[in-house]
């Protein structure tokens, strides 16, 4: 999940790799850096994780070499959901997540999109997964607008502490990255690694 | 039916996989070996469909080798994995996927000792223990429990025993001889198979008592 704050953005993820019912690790992870503020997580099967976010790094560093420029969040929504509706008819299967700060102008910006690409902005927060129904419950409850990046830990954290905690499948273990103007924080939650 | 496990140790990778070669309900061949070499100090652990196996395998092994002949060194245990990895990813969604659940288990300079789980789907995770097959449900939760970092040949192997005997025990399928080998900075060491301890048969009380009953009559 991602949530935006004032002048931050935060992204979330569990760290479970599972197949059905066992757990095969608990470090598998999901969010990746796609520029110094601009941050992508991809819920879904484990593959298409790992292949997303390898053609996507891809074709940003191909972006950045010609453009010269980091790419902002906005494009990269787009570039991701070309990305995703290439493969209309056979899709990966992930549900992406964007969060970032725009590097020019450093607006907070957070948006998903789904399995084929179609793309939604939010101005206030994104889940993704397979415990999304209860991440809109618990980010509807903690988030406010115009969180300090503190607050925004602190919520962030218990929306997605708690709702895990209601899926059988999800869980074991979580990180979370708060994205400020000039740093980002990694920090790795204590989580039920049940 | 296969069981392939792989267990990390100070600096050294254990890989050992069952050495039954079956088809349906038949074992053609009671010491199959199921670990193909890619390179000095890279060694491989296959299961799943029959020929996709050994043809994913040597087709791996062959590229990591001409890597070497082009390059003049080996792949890191990380980039060969990486490699395998693109492979099945790219082949998952082409008319003739590969059916194969690896281990791949090697040794490098850089990074010390590395055990990288694959399955057929092409999803990769670095662990310090893992398990393919049935035999996971038995043996993931014991290595849960008595695994700790940097275990030595001698405490690896006994952990190894362990699962194997857990295997012997619950398992319905007769898994009774793994192949073993071990990855160092000296290269891949055949160790000898290891078979579950035999364990002397316990007799219920209630049988005894039937038996004098039956002598007595």
């Amino acid at each position: 999940m991602a949530m935006k704050g004032k002048n931050c953005v935060a992204i979330a993820a569990d760290t479970r790799f599972g197949i059905q019912a066992q757990t095969v690790s608990t470090k598998f992870q999901k969010i990746f850096e796609l520029g110094p503020r601009l941050y992508i997580g991809l819920a879904g099967l484990a593959t298409d994780v790992q292949t997303v976010s390898e053609r996507l790094k891809f074709r940003v560093n191909l972006y950045e070499l010609r453009e010269n420029r980091r790419v902002k969040p906005k494009t990269l929504l787009s570039v991701v959901s070309n990305l995703l509706y290439e493969r209309r008819f056979g899709p990966y299967f992930v549900e992406p997540v964007i969060a970032g700060l725009d590097d020019v102008t450093s607006e907070p910006f957070v948006a998903s999109l789904d399995l084929i690409g179609c793309p939604m902005v939010t101005e206030d927060f994104v889940v993704s997964g397979t415990c999304s129904e209860q991440m809109y419950g618990m980010c509807e409850s903690v988030w406010s607008p115009d969180l300090d990046p503190d607050q925004l830990f602190e919520a962030i954290s218990q929306a997605l502490l708690n709702a895990a905690d209601r899926d059988a499948v999800s869980g074991w273990g979580a990180v979370v990255h708060i994205i400020e103007k000039d740093k980002v924080t990694t920090r790795t939650l204590k989580a039920r690694m049940d | 039916m296969e069981c392939l496990i792989g267990i990390r140790g100070k600096d050294f990778v254990l890989l050992a996989s069952d050495s039954v070669a079956g088809r349906s309900v038949v074992a053609m061949k009671k010491d199959h070996d199921k670990m193909f070499q890619l390179s000095s100090k890279l060694l491989m652990a296959v299961s799943g469909e029959g020929g996709d196996t050994v043809q994913f395998a040597e087709y791996i092994a062959k590229n990591i080798q001409l890597y070497r002949m082009r390059n003049g060194y080996d792949l890191s245990t990380k980039a060969a994995a990486s490699f395998t990895r693109r492979n099945l990813a790219d082949y998952l969604r082409s008319s003739t996927p590969y059916m194969v659940n690896l281990l791949i288990g090697g040794h490098d300079d850089n990074d010390g000792a590395d055990l990288y789980y694959m399955d057929y789907l092409g999803s990769m995770v670095n662990l310090p223990f893992a398990v393919h097959g049935y035999g996971s449900f038995f043996t993931l939760s014991i290595m849960d429990r008595y695994y700790k970092e940097d275990m030595t040949k001698e405490q690896t192997l006994a952990l190894l025993q362990r699962c194997i005997d857990e295997i012997h025990e619950r398992f319905i399928v007769n898994l009774n001889s793994f192949k073993v080998k071990i990855i160092d900075k000296d290269g891949i060491h055949v160790l000898k198979d290891i078979r579950p301890t035999t364990k002397p048969p316990v007799e219920a009380e209630g049988t005894q008592q039937q038996q004098q009953l039956m002598d007595t009559a």
